[in-house]
C-alpha cells in the first residue's frame, strides 16, 4: 500500500528510497506526502537547479539574489525594490479565473512578505489562437482573474504582453510578475531562529484547495472507499482576504514584531515549515489541531499539503505575541500558533501540542535532500526556413496589428498615482514612491517580454534576444537596466530535446546578462507544459528592472510627431528573416526556421545606453524599439499610438518585416544631435524618412491609410473575442 | 485651512492619493479608519474609491453598517461637506444619503481610462469654482459605475439641479450620461469619476484639480450659508 | 430555542436593465439550447435563523434581506422557510 502510495503523490521508486535512506527507516504516509510535495518538480526544481546555477546572480546592488522569495535591489535614496515573476498555468487551465486570480495572490505575497509593499503587478500571458472558442474562453477568464484579483487587492497591473499561437492551445501560460518598494532597512527574510520561538500561521482558514486525486490520503487508511465528493479543489482566491494580510504583515515588520516571515504558496504548510527550520538551521514541531480549519475532519495530511491561499507564517518571540495578536485582530486577520522552534534539527509534525508525533524527517532533508536530476539533453535538428514569397505588404501588416488595450482596460493600472507610462508602451514608468518610503526623485521603468518563435528556432540566441529585447525596451523609457527575473515555461523535461532547451535557453540568458552586465535575481521554472501531448514551444519570459535616477519629465513613449525625423538607430543590414512572425504567419515559411538574425551583445549594449540617454536627455519626440513584427510593425504602432502617419525608405522587402535585434526607432526633431550621439557611442544610425501626413508608407512596398491601419489595430481583439 | 478627514474602510485603497491630491491644493488630511464614531476637528470628509469590504454582497453594502458611516452622514446633516469618489459614491448612495445606486457597468467589464466629463452645475460643493459646460478629462476606474434611478428620482435630480457631471461619451451605461449627483443642500456629492488621479501633469491631466480646489474652498460656503 | 433554515432570494426589480441574463440568454442559442426566455440573475442567500417559530424565524430574515442582503432601489427580496 505504502508503495502505491509514493506512485500515486508523483514520486519515482527511486525518490521513494532515497526518503528511505533519508529517514533510517521506512516513511510513514503523512511522511510520504509531505515529501511528495516538497520534491515535485514545482516545489523542488529538481530538473533544472543543475543548469540555473549556470545564470549570474551577483552584483554590486543586488540585495536579496535568488533563493528568497523575491529578489531585492538597492534602489538608491534609501530604498529597495523587490520583485519576481511566477507562473500559473496548470491552475488557470482548469479554472482561469480562479487560476489567475490565485496566481496573482501567490506573487504578491512572495514580495509582501520579503517586507515590500507590491506597487505593481504586471502579466505575460500566452492562449491558443483564438478563433477556438476554449481559447477565448481561458483567454477572458484569465483576463477577468487578473483584474478581479489585483484591482480587489489595491495593486495596479501597469503592463504585460499577450500573444496567441496554437503551441498554447490546451496549455495556456499565465505569468504574473509582482514589484513592491521599501525602506532598505525593512528587508525581511524567512528564518526560524532562537530555539523557543512560535511559528504563527496568520491568514485565511486551511481547507482542502488544492489536493486533489489524493483519495488514499483523504480517506485516511488503507482499503477505505475513495470519496466522491473530495473532488480536486480549485483554489479560490479572497483579494479582501489578501488586502487585510498585506497591511498586517506591513505593520508587524514595520513594528519589529517578527522574527521571519514566509509566504504559503505551493505544498502549504510543510513547504513553509520546512524551508523556515532548514534557512534557520534549527528545528519546528508542529501542531496540527491549532491550524484554524474551515472544513471538518481534516486529517494531517490534507492540513500539512493544503494550499489555501492568502496564508503567510510568521516566526515571533513569546513576548511578542500579545502584541502580534493585537495587530491581527486590529487588521481583522486571523492567527493561530502551531508550532515552536526547537534545537532539534528535526521537523515533527504532532496532532496536538504535546500530543502523538505523526510525521519526524530531519529539516534539513526535506529542503536540502532534493533530488538533482541532469536530465539527458537532445538538441533538434536546425530547420531551414525555407523560400518565402513577398506579396502585399498592406495587407500583410494590417494582420500584424493587435490593441492589446482590450486586456488592460479591464486593469487598474492608475493606482498609487505613481503610473507615469501607463500599459501599451515599451516599458511601464513608475514614479518610486510609496508611504514611509523616503522621498526620491528615481523612477523605475519595467518591461516583460517573451518570443517563443525565436526560442523555438533556437533556445539559446532566441533567449538571449529576448533579454537584450527586454533592456532595450526599458531603455526607450529612458531608463538604465539593472536587474531581471525570469520564468522559464517548458514542454516535459523527460523529453530530451525539452531538456536541451530549457539547457540552452539557461545559457542564452546568461550569455546576455553576463554581456550586459544585469544580474538574474530570481525566476521560476514551469515545466509539463503540455498541450494534446505536444510540448509547448520554448517560452522564457523576462522580466528587466530599469532605473531612471531622476524623473524630469514623462518619457516621450511609442508615438509620432507631424513634421518629425525618423531614424533607425542600432544594428544595420541583417536582413534575416528566421524566427520572424512575418515568415511564418504571412511569407510562407517554415515552423521554427532559421538561421536567426545574429544578436551583437557587445553592440546591444552601446545602443541601449544611447537610447536610454538620448531619451533621458530629451532629445527624442517618440521611440519604438523594433521586436515582433520587424520594422513595418514598429513604424505602424507609433502612428496608431499618435494618429500621426509616416514616409519612410527601406532597402527593401525583406527590411520591413526582419525582426534582427538591437534597433530603435527614433522620432526627434533634431536627428543632428541624435546622429552625433549615435556616433560617440559607437552605434550605427540612419535616416529612414518623415513622420507626417495621413498614411503609412515605405516607398514602393507600402501604402496604407493611417484610419485603416488604426481600425485594424484596434479591432483585431474585440473583434477575435466577439465583443 | 480646511482639514479634510479621509475615510479608511477595510478594503478601501485610494485614501493615499487622495489625501496626496487634496494636500497639493492646500488642505491638510487625516485617515479616519471605519471604526471611529466621530469626525471632530475635520472640516469636510472624503470617501475615497477602492473596495471596502472587497465589495461583498455588493460595493457599498456592509460599508454603509460601519460605526464612521453614520458619523458621515451626521455631519452631512450639518451641512458638513462630504465627497464620495467612485467606491465612496457607492457607500453614499446604499447609506441613503445620495438617491438612486450603481450598478455593473453595460458592457460587463472592468473599465479603467479616461473619459471627458462636463461640468453642469457649480451649485454643489465640488464644482463651485468650475463652469458649467466646462469639459474635464478624468480617469474612471470601475466595473459598478452604471447609475441607475428610478423616474421621479431622476426628475428630482434634474429639476433641482443637482446633476453635477454627465459624461460626453457614456462608457458604462449611466442613465442620462450621469457621472456625479448631489444632494438638495448641495454639499454632499457623489461621482465616479477619480478628480485625485487628474492631479498631477507628469501623470497626464491637471483637470482634477479644479474639483478638487473646489471641494476644498465649500468648507466656507457651508458655514456661511 | 430551535433553529429554521431559510432560503433568502434576490432578484433585480422589473424594469431594472439585467445585462448578465441578457448575455447568457443571447449565448444559449448557439450552445444548442433553444426555446429558452426570461433569463435573469439574482443571488440566493441561505442561512440558519434561531427562533422559537416558523414565522418568527421568516420575519427575522425578511428583516435582514431587506436591510442588508437587498438593495430596495433595485433589487426585491423573497423569504422561503425551507421544510
Amino acid at each position: 500500500m505504502v508503495e502505491t502510495l509514493h506512485r500515486a503523490l508523483g514520486l519515482t521508486d527511486a525518490e521513494a528510497d532515497a526518503i528511505d535512506a533519508v529517514l533510517g527507516r521506512p516513511a510513514n504516509p503523512l511522511e510520504t506526502a509531505m515529501f511528495s510535495v516538497m520534491w515535485s518538480e514545482h516545489c523542488s526544481y529538481k530538473s533544472s537547479r543543475l543548469h540555473l546555477r549556470r545564470l549570474p546572480t551577483e552584483a554590486p546592488w543586488v540585495l536579496v539574489g535568488p533563493g528568497e522569495g523575491a529578489g531585492v535591489i538597492d534602489a538608491g535614496d534609501g530604498i529597495a525594490v523587490a520583485m519576481r515573476i511566477e507562473s500559473h498555468n496548470h491552475p488557470s487551465a482548469v479554472e482561469p479565473y480562479q487560476g489567475a486570480a490565485t496566481g496573482v495572490g501567490g506573487i504578491i505575497r512572495d514580495v509582501f512578505t520579503m517586507g515590500a509593499r507590491p506597487i505593481a503587478l504586471m502579466d505575460s500571458l500566452r492562449f491558443g489562437p483564438l478563433d477556438e472558442a476554449r481559447s477565448r474562453w481561458l483567454f477572458e477568464g484569465v483576463v477577468h482573474g487578473i483584474a478581479g484579483y489585483g484591482n480587489a487587492v489595491g495593486v495596479p497591473t501597469v503592463g504585460g504582453e499577450t500573444s496567441f499561437d496554437a503551441c498554447y492551445a490546451g496549455n495556456p501560460l499565465v505569468n504574473v510578475f509582482c514589484l513592491g518598494v521599501m525602506p532598505v532597512s525593512r528587508i525581511a527574510l524567512a528564518r526560524a531562529s532562537g530555539t523557543g520561538n512560535l511559528a504563527v500561521l496568520v491568514g485565511a482558514s486551511t481547507g482542502r484547495d488544492g489536493i486533489g486525486g489524493v483519495s488514499v490520503l483523504a480517506s485516511a487508511g488503507f482499503g477505505a472507499e475513495a470519496d466522491d465528493t473530495k473532488r480536486p479543489s480549485v483554489q479560490v482566491g479572497d483579494p479582501f482576504e489578501e488586502k487585510r494580510l498585506i497591511e498586517a504583515c506591513l505593520e508587524l515588520l514595520d513594528s519589529g514584531l517578527v522574527v521571519g516571515v514566509q509566504d504559503l504558496g505551493g505544498a502549504g504548510i510543510t513547504c513553509a515549515v520546512s524551508e523556515t527550520a532548514a534557512k534557520g538551521g534549527a528545528g519546528m514541531d508542529v501542531w496540527v489541531s491549532e491550524v484554524h480549519q474551515r472544513e471538518p475532519g481534516m486529517t494531517a495530511a490534507e492540513v500539512m499539503t493544503s494550499e489555501s491561499q492568502e496564508r503567510v507564517l510568521v516566526i515571533v518571540t513569546p513576548a511578542d505575541l500579545d502584541a502580534v495578536r493585537a495587530v491581527c485582530e486590529r487588521w481583522e486577520v486571523r492567527a493561530s500558533v502551531i508550532g515552536a522552534v526547537t534545537g532539534t534539527g528535526r521537523l515533527r509534525v504532532l496532532d496536538a501540542p504535546g500530543g502523538t508525533v505523526l510525521a519526524d524527517v530531519p529539516a534539513a532533508a526535506l529542503e536540502d535532500g532534493k533530488p538533482l536530476y541532469d536530465r539527458p539533453q537532445r538538441a533538434a535538428a536546425p530547420v531551414e526556413l525555407g523560400p518565402v514569397v513577398f506579396d502585399d505588404a498592406g495587407t500583410d501588416l494590417l494582420a500584424l496589428l493587435a490593441d492589446p488595450s482590450w486586456v488592460y482596460r479591464q486593469y487598474d493600472h492608475q493606482l498609487f498615482l505613481n503610473t507615469v507610462t501607463p500599459p501599451g508602451g515599451d516599458a511601464a514608468v513608475l514614479r518610486l514612491k510609496a508611504p514611509g518610503l523616503p522621498p526620491s526623485r528615481r523612477a523605475l521603468a519595467v518591461s516583460t517580454d517573451g518570443n517563443a518563435r525565436w526560442c523555438a528556432v533556437d533556445p539559446r540566441a532566441g533567449a538571449a534576444m529576448t533579454v537584450a529585447e527586454s533592456c532595450l525596451n526599458v531603455a526607450c523609457a529612458g531608463a538604465r537596466p539593472v536587474a531581471l527575473v525570469n520564468c522559464l515555461n517548458f514542454g516535459n523535461p523527460e523529453h530530451p530535446r525539452v531538456m536541451w532547451e530549457l539547457s540552452s535557453a539557461i545559457d542564452g540568458i546568461a550569455d546576455a546578462c553576463g554581456a550586459l552586465g544585469i544580474p538574474v535575481i530570481g525566476g521560476n521554472v514551469s515545466l509539463y507544459n503540455e498541450s494534446a501531448g505536444d510540448d509547448i514551444d520554448p517560452t522564457p519570459i523576462v522580466a528587466v528592472l530599469g532605473l531612471i535616477d531622476a524623473l524630469e519629465r514623462r518619457p516621450p513613449g511609442v508615438g509620432l510627431v507631424d513634421g518629425a525625423a525618423l531614424l533607425l538607430v542600432g544594428g544595420q543590414g541583417d536582413l534575416a528573416l528566421g524566427g520572424s512572425r512575418w515568415a511564418v504567419e504571412r511569407g510562407g515559411g517554415a515552423r521554427r526556421g532559421g538561421p536567426l538574425p545574429a544578436l551583437d551583445l557587445a553592440l546591444h549594449a552601446r545602443v541601449v545606453e544611447l537610447v536610454a540617454g538620448i531619451v533621458a536627455d530629451g532629445l527624442v519626440l517618440g521611440v519604438h524599439d523594433v521586436a515582433e513584427g520587424g520594422l513595418a510593425v514598429a513604424l505602424a504602432e507609433m502612428a496608431v499610438a499618435s494618429s500621426v502617419g509616416f514616409r519612410v525608405v527601406v532597402g527593401g522587402a525583406a527590411e520591413l518585416w526582419t525582426e534582427a535585434p538591437s534597433r530603435a526607432v527614433v522620432c526627434t526633431a533634431d536627428p543632428a544631435a541624435v546622429e552625433a550621439r549615435a556616433r560617440e557611442a559607437g552605434v550605427p544610425v540612419r535616416v529612414l524618412g518623415r513622420a507626417g501626413g495621413d498614411r503609412l508608407v515605405v516607398d514602393g512596398l507600402l501604402d496604407v491609410e493611417a484610419g485603416e491601419a488604426e481600425a485594424a489595430f484596434r479591432g483585431a481583439i474585440p473583434a477575435a473575442v466577439g465583443a | 485651512m480646511t482639514h479634510v478627514g479621509v475615510v479608511v474602510y477595510p478594503g478601501t485603497n485610494c485614501e493615499h492619493d487622495v489625501a496626496e491630491a487634496l494636500e497639493s491644493v492646500g488642505a491638510t488630511c487625516e485617515l479616519v479608519w471605519h471604526t471611529r464614531t466621530g469626525l471632530g476637528g475635520c472640516d469636510a470628509v472624503v470617501l475615497p474609491g477602492g473596495f471596502a469590504h472587497g465589495d461583498y454582497l455588493r460595493p457599498g453594502a456592509i460599508a454603509r453598517f460601519s460605526p464612521v458611516t453614520a458619523a458621515v452622514a451626521a455631519f452631512a446633516r450639518d451641512g458638513g461637506p462630504v465627497l464620495g469618489i467612485c467606491n465612496g459614491f457607492q457607500v453614499l448612495t446604499e447609506a441613503g444619503l445620495l438617491p438612486g445606486a450603481l450598478q455593473k457597468n453595460r458592457g460587463l467589464a472592468f473599465l479603467c481610462t479616461t473619459v471627458d466629463v462636463r461640468v453642469e452645475t457649480t451649485r454643489s460643493a465640488l464644482t463651485g469654482e468650475a463652469a458649467c459646460g466646462q469639459v474635464l478629462r478624468i480617469p474612471i476606474n470601475h466595473f459598478e459605475g452604471n447609475y441607475t434611478c428610478g423616474v421621479e428620482t431622476l426628475a428630482e435630480l434634474r429639476d433641482g439641479d443637482r446633476i453635477v457631471l454627465r459624461y460626453t461619451d457614456n462608457p458604462n451605461g449611466s442613465v442620462d450620461d450621469i457621472a456625479g449627483i448631489c444632494n438638495e443642500a448641495g454639499n454632499v456629492v457623489g461621482l465616479m469619476p477619480h478628480p485625485e488621479r487628474a492631479s498631477d501633469a507628469l501623470l497626464g491631466s491637471v483637470d482634477g484639480l479644479v474639483l478638487l480646489r473646489s471641494f476644498v474652498g465649500a468648507k466656507q460656503l457651508a458655514r456661511s450659508g | 430555542m430551535s433553529g429554521f433554515d431559510v432560503l433568502v432570494e434576490v432578484r433585480l426589480r422589473p424594469g431594472i436593465a439585467d445585462p448578465q441574463g441578457a448575455t447568457i440568454e443571447r449565448a444559449l442559442p448557439a450552445l444548442g439550447f433553444g426555446g429558452i426566455s426570461g433569463v435573469s440573475v439574482g443571488k440566493a442567500f441561505r442561512l440558519r435563523v434561531e427562533a422559537a417559530t416558523e414565522d418568527e424565524a421568516r420575519t427575522r430574515a425578511d428583516d435582514l434581506a431587506h436591510r442588508l442582503l437587498s438593495n430596495p432601489v433595485i433589487e426585491d427580496a423573497t423569504t422561503t422557510v425551507l421544510a
